[in-house]
C-alpha cells in the first residue's frame, strides 16, 4: 500500500549554498511522485536555503550537479497545461543535454526567481525566453571554461548530450566535470545569441508531457495529497451572505465531534481544527453560527439595470481614429446593438486545498497559488510577519484558469495554523466554497454602433464597454478581509480593456471602457478576461455589419483586414473550413421556425491583444428550433503563436480552450440571490459534458523563425462570437447574451418569428 | 466510537481504524491508505474524480459510507489498476493519447472507462460519450479522453 505521509525528516539537515540546490534537485526531481517535493529546510520555512533567485543571474534558473544533472528553477508553474514540459526543452535545447536529464523546480519563493504570476499566456513568450537566455549564458560559459582546459578554441568545440568536446573528435569535458555543484555566478546576457531554430533538436518536437505517466496512474501527489507529519485538517465556515457578520458562535454544537482540536474565529472568519479530515468535515458542517442578515446584492433579473447604473470611476479610450460620431451620421446604413456576457467561476474541478505551518517564526505554506511569489508578499501582510519569514512552495493543484481559489486557501491553511500554535494545518475547500467564493469574472455590458458605406465598407465604429475599474494585480485574500486583517483594497479583475480596440482597419473608430467603481462580487481573471467578452462583442457586431451589407462574413473580415499574418491565416481557414462564400443567413434560415434543425456556420478572429498571437475560428452549429438547443458540431482553428516550442501541447490547449468556452458560451451562469451566489454545485452550475463534445480540426502555423508567443488562452477569444455567429447564420436571429442556454435561444426564435 | 474496519484494495487485504461508519470511502482511501488515486471533486457524486472500482463496477467513493462496503467487496483504485511500468490498456492509451490537461479528473475517467470496457469491450463512440456523461473536466480535455478510450478498446 502507498502511503503519503511525507518524512519532515528526509528533509531536514541538508545545510550549505549550491550543494544543497542539487541535493534538493534530486529531490524534487520527483517532485510529481514523491511525497516530499519541498526543498530541504522546508518545515523551517526556506530562508535557510542560500540560493539565488534573481532574475538577472544564471544561478536564479539553472544548477548542475557533478553528474552532470541540470536542475532548472522556473518562477513559472505548470497549472495543467504542460508548461513545464514546453520549458524543460527550452532549457534542454540551449545547453545541448537530453530532456530527461533536467529536473523542473517550480514557484517556490526560496528556490525560483519571481518572474510573475502565471498568467495571461505568458509562460513561454517571457518565462520561456529569461530560461532561454540563461541556458544559452550558461552554455557560453561552460564551453570557454571547456576551451580553456582542453587547449582548443571555444569556436572548435562542439557540445553533444552535456558533454563539450572538440569538433575533430577527442576527449571532452562534461558539465558536471566543468561545473558540477559549482555556482555559475553569471549574469545572464539578455543580448546572447540564443541557438539557431534551423539547429533545434528538442524545441518543435511533440515530446510527451513528463507529468503523464504519474498523473494517469494514481503516483503523482498533487497539492491535494500533499501531507507531513502531525497535520491536522481544517475546514472554513464561510457567511451565508456576503457581507454578513458573525455575531455568535455556539462551540457546544460541535462538542462531539470526535478529534476536534479547535473552532477558530477572528471577526468574521470562522475555522475548524480536528485530527482527522472527517472531523474536520463534520465539525464545519454541524457548527452552529448566529450570522446577521445581508441582503445587499442587486436581484439577478435586474443585473444589467445594475451595471449600466454604476457609477463610472473613469474612462479609458482604447482606440481613438478620425471621428467615429460625425461618420456614423454619415453613414448609408447604421446599426446599434448591445451584448452582455455573464458572470462565470473559475469551477476549478478540485476545491482549493493548501497546507500551512509556522515553526521558528517561519510560516511555510504549500500552495497551488499561481503566483507564489505575489502570494507570499500577501500572506506576510495579513500575519504581520516580515516577507523574508515567509516561503511559499508550489504543487500542482486542480486546473486554475486564472486566479481562483488557492490564494484564499493558503490564507486559510495560515490563519488556522496560527491557532494552533503554528502546527501544520491542511485546509480543503468543499465544493459550495470554491463555487460560493472563488472570485468571479465580472459581467461585461458592451454598447456598439457602426456604419457602412454604399459599397458594403466600414466607415464608423464606436463602443463602449461597462466593466470593472482595476488592473492584473493581488485580488485580496478572503480570510483577510473576514478577519479584518490587512488586506488589498482595490479590485484586480485583470486587464480586461484588452482588445476592446479593433484588429481591422477602419477609418473612424472610437472605443472607451467605463470603468465602473464596483462590481457585484469580488472579480480576477479566468481565461482570457476581457479578451473574451470583447472580442465575442466585437466580431458579433462586425458579423451584423457584414450582413447589413450583404457581403460573406469572412471576405467582409478579410477586406477589412490590413495585417499580412491575420490575412493568411484567415485564408487558411478557408481553406480548412471549406468556407462556402455566402451572405449570413443562410437562404432558408427563417423558414420553418416553428421547429425543427437548422444548420449553419460562423466565423472569428482575434489578434490577441492586438499585438501577439493570431487566431481564426469557424464554428458549425445544429439549432434545434422546438427546444432552442444549441448543438456545435465541429469547429476549425487556425492559430499563429510564432514559434511553437511543443506542437502537441499546443493542440491540447487549443481543445481546452474551444472546449472550456463552448461550456461558458451555452451553459455557464453564475446565480445568486439577494445575500450569496445560489449556484454552489454542478446541478446548479451546469458545464459541458461529454455528449456534447464537438469534432476540433485545427492547423498550426508553426513558425520557427518568429519568436514565440503564448498559447494558454487566445484562442478561447474567437470561441462565443463564432457560435453567435453561426446561429445568425442557422436562423438568422442574432444571440447577444451569453450564455445562449435553450430558453433564452428559443425566446429569441419565437420573438423573431 | 473508533472502530476497526476490514477492507480489500489493490489486492490485499487491510483494517482501517475509523470513528465514524457514515464518513465515506474516499477518506479512508486517501487519509487512511495514503492513495492518490481518487480524489475530492465535490462530494456529492456529481464529477465522478473520486471514482474506484468495487467489485469491478465503477463506483463514486464520496458517497459511499464506509459501512456498506463487505468486508470481501474488491476495492480497486487507480493506482491498482496499473503502473507506469506495467499500466492497464486504459492508463496506457491515456498516456499515449497525452489525454491530461491538469490531470484532475483523469482518475474517474480512466476508471469509469475501465469499468466500460469491462463490461463492453467494443463500445460505440455514443457508448464512451454516455458512459461519461456523469464525468467533468473543466480543462476541456473531452476530445482526447474520447480518442485514448476508443484507442484502449481498439487495443483490447
Amino acid at each position: 500500500m502507498i502511503t503519503s505521509m511525507a518524512s519532515r525528516r528526509a528533509f531536514l539537515g541538508a545545510g550549505g549554498s549550491l550543494v544543497i540546490g542539487f541535493a534538493l534537485g534530486g529531490r524534487a526531481l520527483a517532485q510529481g511522485q514523491a511525497p516530499a517535493p519541498a526543498g530541504p529546510s522546508a518545515p523551517a520555512g526556506g530562508p535557510a536555503v542560500h540560493k539565488s533567485v534573481a532574475l538577472d543571474e544564471v544561478d536564479g534558473f539553472l544548477a548542475i550537479g557533478a553528474d552532470g544533472k541540470v536542475t532548472l528553477f522556473s518562477g513559472k508553474v505548470d497549472l495543467g497545461t504542460g508548461i513545464r514540459t514546453a520549458l524543460t526543452q527550452m532549457a534542454a535545447e540551449e545547453l545541448d543535454v537530453p530532456v530527461e536529464r533536467i529536473t523542473f523546480v517550480q514557484g517556490d519563493t526560496a528556490l525560483t526567481p519571481d518572474q510573475g504570476p502565471t498568467y495571461g499566456s505568458l509562460s513561454i513568450q517571457n518565462g520561456g525566453m529569461q530560461i532561454r537566455q540563461a541556458a544559452a549564458t550558461a552554455r557560453r560559459q561552460l564551453v570557454t571554461a571547456a576551451a580553456q582546459r582542453l587547449g582548443v578554441p571555444a569556436a572548435e568545440l562542439v557540445v553533444e548530450d552535456g558533454t563539450v568536446r572538440p569538433r575533430s573528435g577527442g576527449q571532452g569535458l562534461g558539465y558536471g566535470e566543468l561545473i558540477g555543484d559549482r555556482n555559475f555566478s553569471l549574469k545572464v546576457d539578455k543580448d546572447i545569441v540564443t541557438k539557431d531554430p534551423a539547429n533545434f533538436r528538442v524545441v518543435g518536437k511533440s515530446v510527451q508531457r513528463l507529468d503523464i505517466p504519474d498523473k494517469t496512474t494514481g503516483r503523482f501527489t498533487y497539492m491535494h495529497d500533499f501531507r507531513v507529519d502531525g497535520m491536522l485538517h481544517g475546514r472554513v465556515v464561510r457567511p451565508p451572505g456576503l457581507q454578513a457578520q458573525l455575531q455568535q458562535v455556539d462551540e457546544s454544537s460541535v462538542r462531539n465531534i470526535p478529534g476536534l482540536v479547535k473552532v477558530v474565529r477572528e471577526g468574521n472568519f470562522v475555522g475548524v481544527v480536528a485530527q482527522t479530515e472527517w472531523g474536520a468535515i463534520r465539525a464545519a458542517q454541524d457548527l452552529k453560527l448566529t450570522w446577521s442578515n445581508w441582503e445587499g446584492l442587486p436581484e439577478q433579473s435586474r443585473l444589467w439595470e445594475h451595471v449600466r447604473a454604476t457609477p463610472v470611476a473613469k474612462d479609458d479610450v482604447t482606440s481613438n481614429v478620425g471621428n467615429a460620431g460625425e461618420a456614423l451620421g454619415q453613414g448609408a446604413k447604421r446599426l446599434n446593438a448591445t451584448y452582455d456576457f455573464a458572470i462565470h467561476t473559475h469551477g476549478s474541478l478540485g476545491p482549493s486545498c493548501a497546507v500551512a505551518e509556522i515553526r521558528d517564526g517561519l510560516l511555510t505554506c504549500w500552495t497551488a497559488s499561481q503566483m507564489t511569489h505575489n502570494l507570499r508578499k500577501q500572506l506576510a501582510a495579513m500575519m504581520r510577519m516580515p516577507e523574508e519569514k515567509v516561503r511559499c512552495i508550489y504543487l500542482e493543484g486542480s486546473g486554475c484558469y486564472g486566479r481562483n481559489g488557492h490564494e484564499d486557501a493558503t490564507g486559510d491553511a495560515a490563519l488556522l495554523s496560527r491557532a494552533v500554535e503554528g502546527r501544520p494545518v491542511r485546509v480543503q475547500w468543499m465544493r459550495q466554497d470554491e463555487h460560493g467564493w472563488d472570485p468571479k469574472g465580472p459581467p461585461t455590458l458592451i454598447d456598439l454602433r457602426g456604419a457602412i458605406d454604399a459599397n458594403g465598407n466600414i466607415t464608423a465604429w464606436q463602443s463602449e464597454f461597462f466593466i470593472p475599474q482595476g488592473a492584473a494585480g493581488n485580488v485580496a485574500l478572503v480570510p483577510a478581509e473576514l478577519a479584518g486583517l490587512p488586506h488589498e483594497e482595490s479590485m484586480a479583475p485583470g486587464n480586461i480593456i484588452q482588445n476592446s480596440a479593433l484588429p481591422y482597419s477602419v477609418p473612424n473608430v472610437h472605443t472607451v471602457c467605463h470603468r465602473l467603481e464596483n462590481t457585484l462580487f469580488k472579480p480576477s481573471w479566468i481565461r482570457t478576461p476581457g479578451r473574451m467578452q470583447n472580442t465575442y462583442a466585437n466580431e458579433c457586431f462586425l458579423d451584423e455589419l457584414a450582413a447589413e451589407a450583404g457581403a460573406d462574413p469572412m471576405e467582409f473580415r478579410l477586406r477589412h483586414l490590413k495585417d499580412e499574418r491575420g490575412l493568411e491565416l484567415m485564408r487558411r481557414l478557408a481553406v480548412l473550413s471549406r468556407w462556402e462564400s455566402r451572405p449570413s443567413p443562410r437562404r432558408d434560415a427563417g423558414a420553418s421556425n416553428g421547429g425543427g434543425t437548422a444548420t449553419g456556420r460562423g466565423v472569428s478572429y482575434v489578434k490577441y491583444e492586438l499585438n501577439r498571437t493570431y487566431v481564426g475560428a469557424v464554428a458549425e452549429v445544429e439549432v434545434d428550433r422546438g427546444s432552442g438547443d444549441i448543438r456545435v458540431k465541429r469547429f476549425f482553428v487556425v492559430h499563429d503563436c510564432g514559434q511553437v516550442i511543443n506542437p502537441d501541447g499546443v493542440r491540447n490547449q487549443i481543445e481546452g480552450n474551444v472546449l472550456h468556452t463552448i461550456s461558458r458560451t451555452l451553459k455557464e451562469e453564475l446565480t445568486w440571490d439577494r445575500s450569496m451566489v445560489t449556484s454552489l454545485d454542478w446541478g446548479s452550475y451546469p458545464v459541458i459534458t461529454f455528449p456534447e463534445v464537438p469534432e476540433i480540426v485545427m492547423e498550426l502555423l508553426d513558425r520557427p523563425g518568429e519568436r514565440p508567443w503564448g498559447a494558454g488562452e487566445p484562442s478561447a477569444a474567437v470561441i462565443p462570437s463564432a457560435i453567435s455567429n453561426a446561429v445568425f447564420d442557422a436562423t438568422g436571429v442574432r444571440l447577444r447574451s451569453v450564455p445562449f442556454t435553450p430558453p433564452r435561444v428559443k425566446a429569441a426564435l419565437q420573438q423573431a418569428s | 466510537m473508533a472502530s476497526s474496519v476490514p477492507l480489500h484494495v489493490n489486492g490485499q487485504a487491510t483494517t482501517v481504524e475509523i470513528d465514524d461508519p457514515d464518513m465515506p470511502l474516499l477518506y479512508a482511501l486517501r487519509n487512511n491508505l495514503g492513495l492518490h488515486g481518487p480524489r475530492f471533486g465535490c462530494g456529492l457524486g456529481q464529477c465522478g474524480t473520486c471514482t474506484v472500482h468495487i467489485d469491478g463496477e465503477a463506483a463514486r467513493s464520496c458517497i459511499t459510507p464506509i459501512s456498506s462496503i463487505g468486508p470481501d467487496q474488491r476495492i480497486v483504485t487507480l493506482e491498482g489498476l496499473g503502473s507506469p511500468e506495467s499500466p492497464h490498456k486504459v492508463q496506457k492509451a491515456f498516456m499515449d493519447e497525452q489525454a491530461v490537461q491538469c490531470g484532475y479528473c483523469i482518475n474517474g475517467m480512466i476508471m469509469q472507462a475501465a469499468a466500460l470496457l469491462a463490461r463492453t469491450p467494443k463500445p460505440s463512440e455514443e457508448d464512451i460519450r454516455n458512459e461519461l456523461a456523469n464525468n467533468i473536466c473543466r480543462c476541456g480535455t473531452h476530445a482526447r479522453i474520447l480518442r485514448a478510450v476508443k484507442r484502449a478498446a481498439d487495443a483490447a
